[in-house]
């Protein structure tokens, strides 16, 4: 046997073949876990950045004096006036089935938004009046490049003759596309072109609100508690051990708890972020108090040594000396759990937050659903249209998420360096 | 003459403070005692509504009856008006997702977490670990609207194209998606465990001669198991008790089967689709979501009493 | 082939950096075959830095880099192609804090031969360990237990297993750094005994900031002072009579 070690036997040359291997599986693991991260996020904001256009259609509305009464103005039918003003439009158009898919151009808020136009400016009446109008969906999705336009007419959602239609208003520039204002300025709708995160947001804002004013507190003092006072004796442990353990029940099982104890012993409002807070903040609980002893145990021993040195008592060295400095963190760990609380589904399910909701909610115990419900609805829609809204709406989940978690960095990079 | 001042460290409102910190000192206990109160909430709604569950259908029936469908009768004297509870269809479905996800989040949890804490470079290791953070991040119903939109469809075109049956909604569309959801959680603790194995444990293998790949296969990951089985515990509890991919991605259909292609349903999506909608209390159906539940909440318990026992045993053994 | 007395490890002009900060400067010297050699010193003086430059287990920190020649077998072992793995294989290194695998003892032993194939079958295997134990002085103590967990042996009985797991490999140099000094002095006395048996067919390079026990064991000894080779020579030498200011110092507990 020579003692050199610089000519590698085939046997050694195997081995560091097996290392590359080795290597190699690490990376490719992490290959596709972070290309998986990317397609889907990269897909649903594809898909999402449909929502943020809508679609547009204008017509040349004939304000008939004989159909609004001057004195009744609100109450004249909008929805026959734009009817006329889409067979004006189309005089060709004449036969029953033909004369309903041309109406089904334009959403049917196109008559509220005539109606709000008309009684704003009463002076209109009896006058022509060019007016741009929400399209519906499926208009809508068809500009948008969504649907089929070829191929065999029965499978598609518009027929080469409704094509034509749609042709020549595009050709003389009565369609548009403009930024969809309405997607973040209004709540639910059972139209697709309607729809709005405005009330799914504001929902999951309060749920948020009474989440973290119930969770924040008391997970602070029970981590005071059972980092600086408790004794190391088998309750302090049991109490333990129960926070770890509760960190892992699933979520659905506190949506239980909540439906059978907050809705039906307590009788608290049903759909409300009130209960839907409630249900996040027992399950964000163990997130705060694990935190909230971990910044606590980051508070060097000297500095409650010199506040009890000097006479204070343990409470004062707590909250004058201790609690403080720890606060950074326990907040970071808070809006940590907060942010995991956002993504919350399954619990909300079980308190009635997935009804169709169509106001903005304006406190705390009106019913109320949350973005991820939102989606979760959205999601089971069958209309083509909701696609985009649904993905869009994941889109602003998932920016909010992002928003809090940078909050949550920053803090902790601004204060980190204290000790 | 008479009395001795009163000596200066004997304060006359010491009682006062006295009480004014006891009040404070119950506030911060029975804060503590709002996660034990927790449990036991939990623990006492589910039994007390199981309970009456169990008065209207025998527990033998729940727990081995091959069949469920828990319709309600519109008539009350139609056959089978109460509808057949056996669980099974649901505990198999529910074990065949999260053995398929386990099955894609174990290997490439390991090895993520392997690369990250044996060769990532520190630069690697910054840009890699808040990745997975995010995917970790990213809320279950997205995973479940991503299953369901693309990777179900993708199955199905799949398996036709080699001429396989799919179901629109497969277990495997699920599973899939839960596994990709769990890597995070596996890399990242298990991550901490490796890094937690001794120094000196690679010196010494480094120090015989042997490779990189040898001391991790051979010294490091013996020598983490524990740890790292604790953490595979705690992925499938999760797996287990996740709800949104599986509501959205895996079906209602309560089939008995292990066949990945086929549509299956599980614990968590039966609770759901139970107690949504109208709900009269006190029928055998909604009260059936809570006997699914305490047996939802006794599984997992154990899975993470065990996990943590595991986990705790091991880091005294290096600390 | 006999290679008593010839030169197995030289150094030539090494200097050893952590990022910025030099930890040695400018290491010239030889190191013979079949002999025990102690490198003694202050602490922080860049001993075990030395040691482990011998088998590049320093490759393995990254702020470390090293400068100059080390040559082992006549070959220098910081040439690109020199192979970690055969080269550790060739220069084993027992640590200062014993540290077996958390696998049994029999594991422990056969654990190099497996990773480098060295034997062809079980029974040669068992062998083999067999062999490395006797060799170590400790199969007497766990032939009974040999899959019995080796950390649930005594300190010193760690040790000793750890050398038995290097030797195994068939090293032709081994490094030990401070291997005692985790230990009593019942442990001590032994690995020291044991020290003196392979030095029949193992090179031995031995740190330790005992005086006594370099005294003991050795026949050269290299003094060390802030990260620079002082004196090195014949261990009766430098124990009577030391060249330098400094190492009279030292090995009078002035300094250190
Ligand atoms: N991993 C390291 N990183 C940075 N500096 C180190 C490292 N290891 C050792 N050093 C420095 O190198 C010098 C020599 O250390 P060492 O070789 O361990 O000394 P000795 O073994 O003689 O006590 C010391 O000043 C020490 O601080
Ligand atoms: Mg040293």
């Amino acid at each position: 046997m020579t003692n050199s070690f610089t000519d590698i036997t085939p046997s050694l040359r195997r081995r560091h073949a097996r290392e590359t291997r080795f290597k190699w599986m690490g990376k490719i693991a992490i290959i596709i876990a972070v290309s998986f991260l990317l397609v889907m996020v990269g897909s649903i904001a594809w898909l999402g950045s449909g929502a943020l256009k809508q679609t547009r259609v204008q017509l040349n509305v004939h304000l008939d004096a004989a159909q609004i009464d001057a004195a009744a103005v609100a109450d004249a039918n909008y929805g026959k006036l734009i009817k006329t003003a889409l067979l004006d439009r189309f005089p060709e158009v004449t036969k029953r089935r033909d004369k309903k898919s041309l109406y089904g151009l334009v959403s049917y808020d196109a008559a509220y938004a005539l109606h709000d136009r008309v009684v704003a400016e009463p002076g209109l009446i009896g006058q022509d009046l060019r007016m741009w109008f929400v399209a519906s969906d499926d208009l809508d999705m068809l500009i948008k490049g969504n649907l089929e336009t070829t191929g065999d007419e029965n499978r598609r959602r518009f027929s080469d003759k409704q094509l034509g239609w749609i042709n020549s208003l595009k050709e003389e520039g009565a369609i548009k596309s403009v930024f969809n204002v309405a997607f973040f300025t209004t709540g639910d709708s059972r139209e697709p072109e309607l729809a709005g995160v405005l009330g799914a947001f504001v929902g999951t804002a309060f749920t948020l609100l009474v989440c973290f004013c119930l969770s924040f507190p008391i997970g602070i003092m029970a981590a005071i508690y059972l980092e600086e006072f408790a004794k190391k004796n088998r309750w302090n442990d049991l109490i333990e051990v129960n926070i770890n353990n509760l960190a892992a029940v699933p979520s659905i099982v506190f949506g239980l708890l909540g439906l059978a104890v907050f809705l039906n012993v307590f009788g608290l409002p049903r759909s409300s972020p009130l209960v839907g807070g409630m249900v996040l903040a027992l399950m964000t609980l163990p997130t705060i108090i694990i935190a909230a002893r971990a910044a606590l145990r980051a508070v060097p021993p000297s500095i409650r040594e010199a506040a009890l040195g000097i006479g204070a008592t343990q409470i004062q060295t707590v909250f004058h000396h201790v609690a403080p400095l720890a606060l950074p963190g326990m907040l970071t760990g808070a809006i940590v759990g907060m942010a995991r609380a956002l993504g919350e589904t399954a619990p909300l399910l079980m308190i009635g937050m997935v009804a169709f909701i169509v106001d903005i909610p304006g406190s705390v115990v009106q019913p109320a659903t949350a973005l991820p419900v939102q989606i979760f609805l959205w999601a089971d829609s069958p209309e083509r249209a909701f696609l985009e809204k649904t993905s869009a709406a994941i889109i602003v989940l998932i920016v909010f998420l992002i928003l809090m978690n940078l909050v949550a960095i920053l803090l902790r990079n601004k204060y980190s360096q204290r000790f | 003459m008479g009395n001795l001042p009163t000596a200066p460290f004997v304060s006359s409102n010491k009682t006062r403070r006295r009480l004014g910190e006891f009040v404070v000192y119950v506030l911060l206990i029975t804060s503590a005692l709002v996660a034990v109160a927790v449990t036991i909430g939990i623990v006492f709604s589910l039994a007390f509504e199981a309970y009456h569950f169990f008065q209207l259908i025998s527990w033998q029936d729940f727990l081995f009856g091959t069949k469920w469908s828990p319709q309600t009768a519109i008539r009350s004297d139609q056959v089978g008006a109460e509808g057949s509870f056996g669980v099974l269809p649901l505990v198999v479905g529910t074990l065949l997702i999260s053995a398929i996800a386990m099955a894609i989040a174990t290997p490439l949890g390991l090895a993520s977490a392997i690369y990250l804490a044996e060769y990532a470079t520190p630069r690697a290791r910054s840009i890699i670990k808040p990745m997975l953070e995010i995917l970790a991040g990213i809320p279950t119903v997205v995973y479940g609207f991503f299953a369901a939109l693309m990777i179900a469809p993708f199955i199905r075109m799949t398996g036709s194209s080699i001429g396989l049956e799919v179901a629109s909604e497969s277990a495997l569309a699920a599973g899939i998606a839960m596994g990709i959801m769990i890597v995070p959680l596996i890399s990242s603790l298990s991550d901490d465990v490796i890094n937690s194995v001794p120094q000196s444990l690679r010196d010494a293998s480094y120090g015989l001669g042997a490779t990189q790949a040898e001391t991790i296969r051979k010294v490091i990951l013996p020598a983490a198991l524990p740890g790292i089985s604790g953490s595979l515990l705690l992925a499938t509890s999760t797996a287990i008790g996740e709800t949104m991919i599986v509501v959205m991605a895996a079906g209602m259909a309560a089939n008995l089967s292990v066949n990945p292609l086929d549509a299956v349903t599980t614990v968590t999506v039966q609770i759901v689709s139970l107690l949504t909608g109208d709900q009269e209390f006190d029928s055998a159906k909604t009260l059936s979501a809570f006997a699914l539940g305490i047996m939802l909440f006794c599984v997992t318990l154990v899975l993470n009493v065990i996990a943590q026992k595991i986990v705790k045993h091991f880091r005294e053994q290096y600390d | 082939m006999d290679t008593k007395g010839k030169i197995q490890v030289s150094a030539k002009d090494v200097n050893v950096f952590y990022g910025d900060k030099q930890a040695l400067q400018n290491i010239t010297l030889d190191v013979k075959s079949n002999k025990v050699t102690s490198f003694i010193g202050p602490s922080g003086c860049g001993k075990t830095t030395f040691l482990k430059c011998i088998n590049r287990m320093n490759d393995l920190i990254d702020i470390c880099r090293v400068e100059g020649n080390i040559l082992v077998a006549g070959q220098d072992i910081y040439d690109k192609s020199v192979d970690m793995v055969a080269l550790r294989a060739h220069v084993g290194m027992v640590f200062q804090k014993p540290n077996p695998f958390p696998k049994s003892i029999f594991e422990n032993v056969a654990y190099g031969m497996k990773i480098h194939n060295m034997t062809s079958s079980k029974s040669e295997l068992a062998d083999r360990v067999e062999d490395s134990l006797r060799r170590a002085a400790l199969w007497d103590e766990v032939k009974d237990r040999l899959d019995q967990p080796g950390t649930g042996l005594s300190g010193g009985q760690q040790q000793r297993l750890c050398i038995a797991r290097t030797i195994a490999v068939q090293p032709k140099v081994i490094l030990m750094d401070e291997p005692a000094s985790a230990l009593d002095p019942i442990a001590t006395a032994k690995i020291e005994e044991l020290i003196h048996e392979l030095k029949q067919n193992f090179t031995i390079i031995i740190v330790t900031h005992s005086m006594q026990q370099a005294a003991r064991v050795s026949q050269q000894t290299a003094f060390f002072h802030l990260g620079n080779l002082v004196e090195f020579g014949k261990t009766t030498d430098i124990f009577t009579n030391p060249q330098d200011e400094r190492t009279q110092n030292y090995i009078t507990g002035r300094i250190g």
